[in-house]
């Protein structure tokens, strides 16, 4: 039996957290601005309403003191979900998450877990000042011990959350603030798929497009275009950073023979990097033209009315999928 | 770089009791030592510098990478840890060997850990919740303060029995002191009313760089900038290291909220074993700092005592066996299975390590089966 609820994805998040809370009193939100006000996107809106103040905590403005003190937190028995206000604020953290959060398990030899998840909303398309509109994911899925994950919709959203929560080992949780306004529906009795599985959102037969997050709606109106240009795309939602499932990815390239990787993030050492490198070395016979990525330049995110330039759009991911069938 | 009119002291250099106005409402504390836990104070002191003899010299006999010393702080590390409870938790640095062996740690773990066979060497839970050793500094503090939220959320300290209620000790340096997650947390611990005791051990030296480099006031007198009350000890007098943590630990269980010492020591050794402390301080500091050394001082207490040299012979073979004994089984230990490196990356299933261990299995395999060949 299904239930479907038609939400958008900040309030699937809130529905997935109050869910998670409800089903083990030892998951606990911390993170500056989430109490009274509900967070600056209002992801925890309502939750310290019902939950009250030891379980929904406003923090001190120190983004090492949180995921520190969650830290010690996750030792005592608890599972926190941090908040980072924005993308660009997570820096100050660095340290706790890469050299504490994701060593601690290897560190104890398993003795310990690190069930931590830290909340991030990124990337560009909503006209924000400088740090707001980043896409750290490359420093976070290069960092052993680390899970990384990136609902594209909704219902993801929804059912990702709950899973990272119930993950015993630390998960960077990638929010992609731009979707965090538009429905779309919510089974909530049914996941669907797995944290870690890499989903094909459109079926397409010519060439495979392969992104995260907010990308995902721009890969799938660049397929829209194709398709009406008498081109047959797949389009593929990567869903997990880290560990990337590659079955359905060379599966997928096996069938189309050219893949089109996408991405908001500097594309120099990048997810979309791995991906590429990765899939040359599995599915080498199967290509039929050179992995392209279409990404972020190589700069510092620009100033807000220069983000549309900088930001991949469906244009950019068309040329480069005229540029693959060429070969 | 000594003590000031404000430094708390029981025991003067000399071994003297010292009476005054400020440690008056610790004096009935240490009058409820008993003789035995008076020598057990002197045999953990002297076991912790026989450690520590051991662990220089099997460093500079290639049997360690690195060797941490703790010479010099074994009054202050003493006294505070007999002043815990056995439900209490602490988050160590990286040199309180003499804690560690107060709460049960069998002290080859350390030496696995600077030897090279691990990244941490034990289990809080197994070892008097002594949690492990923190290689970045002031990282730990944070950590320790989480913990003790997570004490207040369970309703673990405050009760007002002093029994069950819990608390957390941290221990970290004046250079650590410079950090931001050692202020973060003191922010953290003030805002949630931590039950948490921070223990500063100001050894004077962060490596070569001295204490006036790091603050231009007393590192105590920070902490009632973040609204936790302080003082500042004398941290090689062992009694008022155990009054002052023994007080201020009752204090903060009780849920008075967090407390902070600061305890005036020095690092009588070098900061590490690839150290050379010739290059910035003087002998005549090292040599002023011997005559405050907290061994030689509560030893003279002791004796004021009328502890009897036998007792003092024989702690000195006893301290001279756990050297040896530390000498013996580190020679002996072997090294970690190359399995070691992918276990416990992550504690569910991880496709990318389980790949990479196979690969270098086959790859190893691989050279097994061409030596058979040949």
């Amino acid at each position: 039996m299904s239930e479907l609820e038609s939400l958008p994805m900040a309030k699937a998040l809130n529905a997935g957290l109050r869910q998670a809370m409800l089903s083990d009193p030892k998951v606990i939100l911390m993170g500056e601005d989430i109490g009274p006000l509900g967070g600056v996107f209002r992801v925890t809106e309502g939750l310290q309403v019902e939950f009250g103040e030891n379980r929904v905590m406003d923090t001190p403005l120190a983004e090492s003191g949180i995921v520190g003190t969650a830290i010690g937190l996750a030792m005592r028995g608890y599972r926190p979900v941090c908040e980072i206000q924005f993308d660009g604020f997570v820096y100050p953290a660095f340290d706790q998450i890469t050299s504490q959060l994701a060593k601690l398990t290897n560190r104890h030899e398993g003795d310990i877990s690190m069930p931590v998840v830290i909340r991030i909303p990124y990337g560009g398309h909503i006209g924000a000042v400088e740090h707001h509109q980043e896409s750290p994911e490359a420093y976070f899925a290069h960092t052993p011990g680390l899970r990384v994950v990136s609902p594209s919709t909704p219902h993801d959203a929804y059912w990702m959350i709950q899973d990272a929560i119930s993950s015993d080992d630390p998960v960077i949780f990638l929010e992609p603030k731009s979707r965090y306004w538009p429905k779309g529906e919510v089974d909530t009795s049914d996941r669907g798929r797995l944290l870690h599985a890499t989903a094909v959102a459109r079926e397409g037969t010519e060439v495979t497009l392969l992104g995260h997050g907010a990308m995902v709606s721009v890969l799938l109106q660049a397929a829209d275009i194709a398709a009406e240009e008498g081109t047959s795309v797949e389009v593929l939602d990567l869903r997990s950073l880290s560990p990337i499932d590659y079955g359905p990815i060379l599966e997928s390239v096996r069938k189309t023979g050219r893949l089109v990787i996408a991405q908001e993030a500097p594309g120099s050492v990048s997810v979309g990097s791995e991906i590429a490198a990765t899939v040359a070395e599995r599915a080498f016979y199967s290509l039929e033209a050179p992995v392209l990525r279409v990404s972020g330049f190589d700069t510092p995110f620009p100033p807000a009315k220069l983000e549309t330039i900088y930001l991949p759009d469906a244009d950019r991911v068309l040329e480069a999928v005229d540029r693959a069938l060429a070969y | 770089m000594s003590y000031t009119e404000a430094t708390l002291q029981l025991l003067s250099p000399a071994g003297a009791l010292v009476e005054s106005d400020a440690t008056a409402e610790y004096v009935p504390i240490i009058e409820k030592l008993t003789d035995t836990e008076l020598r057990e104070f002197h045999r953990v002191m002297a076991l912790t510098r026989a450690f520590d003899m051991e662990g220089t010299n099997l460093q500079r006999q290639g049997q360690m990478g690195l060797w941490v010393p703790s010479l010099g702080q074994e009054g202050a590390q003493v006294g505070s840890a007999f002043a815990m409870r056995p439900q209490d938790h602490i988050f160590p640095s990286y040199r309180e060997h003499a804690v560690g062996i107060i709460r049960g740690l069998d002290v080859l773990d350390i030496v696995r850990l600077l030897r090279g066979l691990t990244h941490g060497g034990w289990t809080a839970a197994e070892n008097g919740n002594f949690h492990i050793y923190t290689m970045v500094l002031g990282s730990q503090t944070l950590h320790a303060t989480g913990y003790a939220m997570g004490i207040t959320l369970d309703g673990k300290a405050g009760t007002g029995n002093p029994e069950t209620d819990e608390a957390v000790i941290t221990y970290f340096g004046d250079g650590s002191t410079s950090q931001g997650d050692v202020n973060e947390a003191m922010i953290f611990a003030a805002s949630y009313q931590t039950p948490e005791l921070f223990f500063l051990q100001n050894n004077q030296w962060a490596i070569s760089v001295p204490v006036s480099k790091q603050s231009r006031t007393p590192l105590y007198l920070r902490a009632g900038g973040f609204g936790i009350p302080s003082i500042q000890i004398d941290g090689n007098d062992v009694l008022i290291s155990y009054a002052a943590s023994r007080k201020y630990l009752e204090e903060t269980r009780a849920g008075g909220g967090p407390r902070f010492i600061e305890a005036l020591t020095y690092r009588m050794g070098a900061h590490t074993s690839s150290d050379d402390p010739t290059k910035y301080r003087s002998d005549e500091e090292t040599a002023h700092w011997a005559t405050l050394d907290p061994i030689s001082r509560f030893e003279a207490y002791l004796r004021g005592r009328g502890e009897s040299d036998k007792f003092f012979a024989d702690i000195k073979v006893e301290a001279a066996d756990f050297g040896e004994d530390i000498r013996r089984r580190t020679v002996e230990l072997g090294t970690p299975p190359v399995g070691n490196i992918f276990d416990n990356v992550y504690s569910e299933p991880h496709p990318l390590i389980d790949e990479q261990k196979q690969w270098l299995a086959n790859y190893e395999a691989a050279f097994a089966e061409s030596e058979v060949a040949e």
